[in-house]
């Protein structure tokens, strides 16, 4: 055992300082740490610019042939267009609303994330909170099975089901309909991402059809 | 250094030690995200571009980095490059990055770049590390592409999304999901196992058998 020792000991040759060491270390850390910052400021413009083009591009989907979009944000139990000064407007959920070329509001976009099957499904649909229906809905990001639950994205009909519904929607078995208003025909194979989908916009616009309405109520300022 | 030893530490990745194929090494990313073309693509040229430039830098401060701490300034290295390359890939083609999620991360434990440091890029010149990892990035890329291609014309019917079959395809899905990937590997592994074979000089295709056969003979 100890002949074994000492033979390791001989082959590592002389040893290093650990000042040595943890200075090489150190200096390896720091131009790192450098590198990846002079990136990150290169990079963040693009990735923000990135991240608000697809946003818009969603927005856009969903309430098709606005004019003029605004930001809203869900502040202090309301929906609000400005926030108080010194309030962060990042992390606050928001809302977006569209008008026309007559300055009528065409309707709200509102995002909604739940656990799907697999991942996270994060979509957005229009709202008219005036007709109360669900102007039509994107599927915005998903990792459901290939072949199955990802239909949430692929079937068209299943998509298109989701045009001019009244809510709050109702998922049915294909054929078990009774033509009601608001019911949304699930797809065979893919039961529960279609359930889940459906589930997002009701709970979304639980929360925040109140919310919508006092806006309204309030002059939409 | 001869002619010969820069072609050879060229081409040497790219079939005959293919990091993939030959030395089965990298097998995450490889069975994870060959789901689609595209994917392999970014992939591929991810781990290339951190591949290349680690081991450029491994090799040109092999005599500054003290042999007791080799590994961690490796990993300090290739961490870098790898975020380097992830907040571009970001940048860049977002819809890509999202769909290689935490797969473009995980190239920092991906054993054929610690591998290439710590078997050449420490051993060797700067110029021949650089051949070297080449090499080696493009086996990589041949290996994953040979895997998107298989897996996304049988599994979706497309190659980089444009139809292969036509609309009465129906597409084998098991193909793109994780189990595809180890049929398509197993396949390729297999394939290539059996073409060496046919190569390789009379002796070594000696079958199990007949060894069991000499055995026993000198047994008895």
């Amino acid at each position: 055992m100890s002949e074994h020792v000492h033979a390791a000991a001989t082959e590592l040759g002389p040893s290093v300082s650990p000042f040595k060491l943890i200075s090489t270390l150190s200096v390896f850390g720091a131009v790192a740490g450098l590198l990846i910052v002079v990136v990150f400021q290169a990079t963040q413009p693009a990735v923000l610019r990135n991240q608000a083009a697809a946003t818009a591009a969603a927005i856009t989907e969903v309430l098709p042939g606005g004019a003029r979009y605004q930001t809203l944000f869900e502040h202090d139990g309301k929906l609000v267009a400005e926030v108080p000064a010194g309030v962060d407007t990042v992390p606050l959920e928001k809302v977006y609303t569209a008008f026309d070329t007559a300055n009528e509001r065409l309707g709200y976009a509102i995002i909604g994330t739940e656990p799907g099957f697999v991942d996270n499904i994060k979509l957005i649909f229009g709202y008219d909170a005036g007709a109360k229906q669900v102007l039509g809905m994107l599927v915005i990001e998903q990792k459901e099975t290939p072949g199955l639950g990802d239909k949430i994205v692929k079937d068209t009909a299943f998509v298109n089901g989701f045009t001019r519904v009244a809510t709050p929607l109702r998922g049915v078995k294909i054929g078990a309909g009774t033509g009601a208003s608001g019911e949304i025909d699930m797809i065979t194979g893919a039961t529960i991402s279609s359930r889940i989908t459906i589930g997002i916009i009701n709970h979304q616009l639980e929360r925040l059809q109140p919310l919508i309405e006092a806006y309204e109520k309030a002059g939409g300022a | 250094m001869t002619h010969a030893t820069a072609r050879d530490d060229l081409l040497k990745g790219l079939w005959k030690d293919n990091p993939v194929l030959v030395q089965t090494l990298g097998m995450c990313p490889t069975l994870a995200i060959t789901n689609s073309v595209e994917n392999g693509i970014a992939m591929g040229v991810a781990t290339f571009f951190v591949l290349v430039g680690s081991s450029v830098l491994v090799s040109s401060l092999r005599k500054l980095i003290p042999n007791e701490i080799r590994i961690t300034a490796y990993i300090v290295i290739i961490a870098t490059f790898v975020t380097v390359a992830d907040m571009v890939l970001q940048a860049v083609v977002p819809v890509i990055h999202k769909q290689l999620g935490a797969f473009i991360a995980l190239i920092v434990v991906n054993c054929i770049i610690l591998a290439r440091q710590e078997a050449f890029a420490a051993k060797n010149t700067v110029w021949r590390s650089f051949l070297d990892a080449v090499g080696m990035g493009f086996g990589f890329i041949i290996a994953l592409l040979l895997m998107c291609a298989i897996r996304e014309v049988l599994g979706n019917g497309t190659f980089l999304g444009h139809s292969v079959f036509g609309p009465n395809y129906e597409p084998w899905v098991i193909m793109v999901l994780p189990p595809g990937g180890f049929f398509t590997l197993g396949f390729m592994l297999l394939a290539i196992a059996a073409w060496s074979r046919r190569k390789a000089p009379r002796p070594l295709r000696a079958r199990p058998h007949d060894v069991t056969l000499q055995t026993q003979k000198a047994v008895v």
